[in-house]
């Protein structure tokens, strides 16, 4: 069957992209490719590991399981788009504080829930956190540090 | 891997979806893309065309009313976990529905797409089996309404026909009492074997997911008051299901989670 072509317009950390895309292109790749956000990891491509994790209208899904036509008029939050222009944000300097990452792979699938789960609720318990963060794996950590810096990021807003 | 070519429509009614079905044999739905998507991303599945409705807002209703819960097709599971109206009429759905998949996969996975993939592991098409519940359908052929039973009919395997989309669910509120049990490897995971429980009384009965190829309701007459006869009911009811013979473990897994569920529905309000 041909690739063909259509016109999507995505609206990707507060600015607007007109891109032609093939349907069958997913929003992660379309992010990689496309926009050059290469911040959106892509691990598994099955929706197991969560790396690819994005916001859509402010909630946590998985790009990698949505194919980038579908988003069409909707907000896309990366990890760059969380990520101040000078330094980081509270949660992501929680992160380097308290060595919740050591490989990165999972990283920005991990900021993103967790920012998630703090514009919801600014004050979770650990249960809670846990209980958010199970979507998303972690090879290196052990997340004991993840919750530790989740933790530690409560009540502080995104920063600048 | 990357998924293969397709064409994409994106409907925005339930018409406009039925009408790219029937115009494209062979097409698929796509919903919340939870379970397509990887299927499609590992070529397991290369549909030709999908119909995307997430774009119809008449799916995505939840209400209670005349004595129903009735579920939008296109309704999340997060919505579903946390409607407080679900909670209230039918607080068993509440809890199976906190318990599927992880919240990102919440957001975006839909009811219908749940019950269309119809895996034997899965929360919610036993949740439909468990509660009585049916499944409203919709052709260019007119409208028609399944008992969760008849739909699900094996692994896998459902009454769908090509040019069906599902619509609806409906769930009568009961006067029973529930309880709900899985166990799991890791949060989020399908069930390894999970059970509703009813109790009508004393009368009731148990519902299991996991176990064989589709979720399989079993009644019972009177509850055995003592736990150990509770038990020796509950092997007899799972002993007589078809389980394949390497997963002959989770025959005792079953029981206990029955047993817990049995508590649960205890606590129910």
């Amino acid at each position: 069957m041909a690739d063909e072509r259509v016109e999507v317009v995505l609206q990707v950390n507060g600015r607007e992209h007109r891109l032609e895309v093939s349907p069958r292109w997913t929003l992660s790749d379309v992010l990689r490719h496309q926009l050059g956000l290469i911040g959106t990891h892509v691990g598994c491509e099955q929706g197991v590991c969560g790396a690819c994790t994005v916001l859509l209208d402010g909630e946590p899904v998985r790009s990698c399981l949505m194919f980038a036509v579908q988003a069409q008029g909707q907000h896309i939050t990366t990890v760059e788009g969380i990520t101040p222009e000078n330094g980081l944000s509270p949660l992501q300097e929680a992160f380097r504080a308290h060595h919740a990452l050591q490989c990165g792979y999972c990283t920005p699938g991990m900021l993103l829930t967790a920012q998630a789960l703090l514009d919801r609720d600014p004050n979770p318990s650990e249960e809670t956190i846990r209980e958010a963060l199970t979507g998303n794996l972690c090879r290196c950590t052990g997340y004991q540090f993840i919750v530790d810096a989740v933790l530690a990021a409560r009540g502080q807003g995104r920063g600048a | 891997m990357k998924p293969a070519a397709f064409k994409y429509f994106r409907a925005s009614t339930t018409e406009e979806a039925l009408q790219h079905l029937e115009a494209h044999p062979g097409s698929k739905v796509l919903a919340g893309g939870q379970s397509l998507v990887p299927l499609m991303n590992f070529r397991l599945s290369r549909p030709e065309v999908l119909v995307d409705i997430n774009g119809v807002d008449e799916l995505n209703r939840l209400s209670v009313e005349g004595g129903e819960v009735r579920i939008g097709a296109l309704v999340r599971h997060q919505q579903l976990a946390e409607s407080v109206d679900v909670a209230r009429a039918v607080p068993v759905l509440s809890t199976a529905a906190q318990h599927i998949g992880h919240w990102a996969i919440r957001n975006r996975g839909t009811i219908g797409g749940s019950v269309a993939h119809a895996d034997p592991a899965s929360e919610l098409p036993a949740a439909l089996v468990a509660l009585n519940g049916s499944v409203v359908l919709r052709s260019a052929a007119g409208e028609r309404r399944l008992p969760a039973d008849e739909f699900f009919q094996g692994f896998f395997n459902t009454a769908l026909q090509d040019g069906d989309l599902i619509v609806e669910l409906r769930i009568p509120v009961s006067k029973s009492r529930f309880g709900f049990s899985e166990v799991v490897r890791r949060p989020g995971d399908f069930a390894l074997v999970g059970a509703y429980i009813e109790r009508a009384g004393s009368s009731g009965a148990v519902t299991w997911f996991g176990l064989s190829g589709r979720p399989e309701r079993l009644p019972v007459d009177a509850w055995p008051q003592g736990e150990s006869d509770r038990r020796a009911l509950l092997e007899r009811l799972v002993g007589a299901l078809p389980v394949d013979e390497s997963e002959d473990y989770k025959r005792a897994m079953a029981v206990n989670v029955a047993e817990r569920a049995y508590h649960q529905a205890e606590g129910e309000k």
